[in-house]
């Protein structure tokens, strides 16, 4: 009797035998296919699939463009000292050492040198991890430096924006930032060095409605949304939805606020090219 | 005097209604004496006041229904305005005002944002806040101006550049970020004031010069409260709180040297008294321009450069290397 009878003991797993994939594996926000981290990592960042462009990290915007990915850093020294005692649900000196455990960076920018296909560029790249990419004091300041740096040297400018806007935890000082770096690229302009705007999503607010629009060239990636008011302010505003692709890079083409979109794969040579016509 | 708000109030009510009574009286020597004393104690009390009001509070100020416009300042305090119409791209926008103007006898090009006063006509001028068309029509006086070498003269009231569909269409951070640009290096001299809302980057648009004013219960802000506190407290209640952490009074912005000089209102403020209000700041544009007008062009170009580029608050942290 019974001699078949199942014994009672539950079926234990040996050890921990979950699969960690995480690291090694990305999933793409358009096209929702996983895609291996290297494969992401040679193709800049762009999905192999569909060519959804990921948010990528200012140096790795930097390695990407100059040659051999060798660049030196200026003015990382500098960073905010909180001008208005900002404390919204969290001071914001408590948000800035939390950014700068996070990313490595003081502020929301890399400004850099180094050469592209053999010739000296200086390149100001946006941070999009540190709150939103957003601009304050310093980013108006290392911008402005770069310009002057440019305007001393003769050496073109690049600017590569990722950014909501102004920062608000530093009220009308980040506003007049626009004026300040404005400024600086009218001298720029006079002296007649190339600066080239690289807008990329998202590039909105008061970047937007300054340098990022001044370029001698403005040039985007794909995809990317680009605009003065953010959507969500114009759907209240105006009470009704907003059209398929509205304020996207296509957009602005479209309606003549760039001279071209560039598939990030591309933009060193188009650099290089848009450089060596304006003398460089 | 006394601490509570609320009496304080009350003894302004008191006052204004025993001066009316007064002045209804027969004058004689003893009223006439009374009606002066009671009359300054008003004006003390009503500054005391006011000069106690919450960041907040300025902000409702200078959003009052029935402080002066744009307009209203121009036509106190310049004369023979003609006004200027369109940006020969695409229209003219009402929302952004400007001509040709005198200025103590002084031929000049003057600007400003319109808000409109009644309901048709906020409606008229979109309530204050310009389009593209309306920054592109803006630097097109501006260059004007520079053409037959006339100061030009901005004043802002604007909530902000408008957030629509064609607007953005039309490139509205293309036109305030080319007025930007090409307000630093007019060759002309350049006065802004904020006389009442300076919302962001559709007040810069026109807000780049050699002298920055601003009236004393005008705000300038990089956002508007409201949308401050929806971002960072995810809550309109907090709009108080938000007002405050912007530091965006008179004070605390020439504190900054964002603002050149601030510019007193009368006690209760512009639009108890709009005539005393204009002749204020018409005393402060005299001085400015007096101060402008003698400079050759390349000081005055490098002190408007060096006005913004000194802008900002950066410390050098200790650590890290710099190559600069």
């Amino acid at each position: 009797m019974a001699w078949f009878k199942k014994g009672k003991t539950p079926i234990v797993p040996i050890g921990d035998r979950t699969v960690r994939t995480e690291g090694l594996w990305s999933k793409c926000e358009e096209c929702k296919q996983a895609i291996w981290k290297k494969d992401l990592e040679s193709s800049l960042g762009v999905c192999p699939q569909c060519g959804f462009h990921f948010r990528i990290s200012a140096r790795e915007r930097l390695s990407q463009l100059y040659d051999e990915g060798v660049f030196q850093e200026y003015d990382d020294h500098l960073a905010s000292n909180d001008p208005l005692n900002f404390v919204d649900k969290k001071p914001y000196h408590k948000r800035l050492q939390q950014m700068h455990a996070a990313t490595g960076l003081r502020d929301a920018l890399v400004s850099a040198e180094g050469k592209l296909n053999g010739k000296p560029v200086l390149i100001c790249a946006m941070e999009p991890a540190f709150i939103s990419g957003s601009m304050g004091s310093v980013m108006g300041e290392m911008i402005t430096r770069a310009i002057e740096r440019a305007l001393e040297r003769r050496c073109p400018v690049v600017i590569v924006s990722c950014s909501g806007g102004a920062r608000m935890q530093e009220g009308a000082l980040s506003l007049v930032q626009m004026a300040k770096i404005s400024a600086a690229l009218a001298r720029l302009d006079e002296a007649r060095i190339p600066y080239v705007s690289v807008l990329t999503d998202p590039t909105t607010g008061g970047v937007t409605a300054s340098f990022a629009m001044l370029g001698d060239l403005n040039i985007a990636e794909p995809g990317a949304l680009i605009g003065f008011a953010g959507p969500r302010v114009i759907e209240q505003t105006i009470r009704q939805k907003l059209p398929e692709g509205f304020q996207k890079s296509e957009f602005l083409l479209a309606h003549g606020m760039l001279d071209a979109i560039v598939d990030r794969r591309q933009l060193r040579d188009y650099l290089a090219n848009a450089l060596s016509f304006c003398g460089h | 005097m006394d601490e509570n708000p609320e009496n304080e109030r009350a003894e302004v009510d008191r006052l204004e209604r025993q001066i009316e009574e007064l002045s209804k009286l027969v004058p004689n020597d003893n009223t006439a004496g009374e009606l002066e004393r009671m009359r300054r104690r008003l004006e003390r009390l009503r500054k005391e006041i006011y000069s106690k009001l919450t960041p907040w509070q300025r902000v409702q100020l200078a959003r009052h229904s029935q402080r002066p416009v744009v307009p209203d300042f121009i036509d106190l305090i310049f004369e023979d305005f003609t006004e200027l119409h369109g940006d020969r791209r695409f229209e003219d926008d009402p929302a952004m005002v400007g001509g040709m103007a005198r200025f103590h006898g002084e031929p000049c090009v003057v600007i400003g944002t319109h808000k409109g006063k009644d309901t048709k006509q906020k409606l008229q001028r979109n309530f204050g806040m310009p389009k593209p068309e309306g920054y592109r029509k803006a630097l097109r006086l501006m260059k004007l101006a520079e053409k037959f070498s006339r100061p030009i003269f901005t004043l802002i009231d604007t909530t902000g550049a408008y957030p629509g569909i064609g607007a953005e269409e039309r490139g509205q951070a293309e036109a305030i970020a080319c007025n930007l640009r090409e307000m630093a290096r007019l060759q002309v001299p350049i006065i802004v004031t904020i006389t009442g809302e300076g919302g962001s980057g559709g007040a810069l648009g026109i807000g780049v010069g050699d002298r920055v004013l601003m009236l004393e219960h005008a705000y300038y802000s990089v956002i508007s409260p409201e949308g401050c506190a929806a971002i960072l407290w995810k809550d309109q209640s907090q709009v108080e709180e938000a007002a405050t952490a912007l530091k965006l009074t008179a004070m605390d912005l020439r504190g900054f040297q964002i603002i050149d000089e601030v510019v007193p209102e009368p006690g209760g403020g512009a639009h108890a008294a709009p005539k005393a209000a204009a002749a204020q700041l018409d005393e402060c544009l005299k001085r400015s321009l007096a101060a402008l007008k003698g400079l050759p062009i390349r000081k005055l170009l490098e002190g408007r450069y060096q006005r913004f580029r000194s802008l900002g608050s950066v410390i050098e942290a200790a650590t890290g290397t710099n190559t600069a």
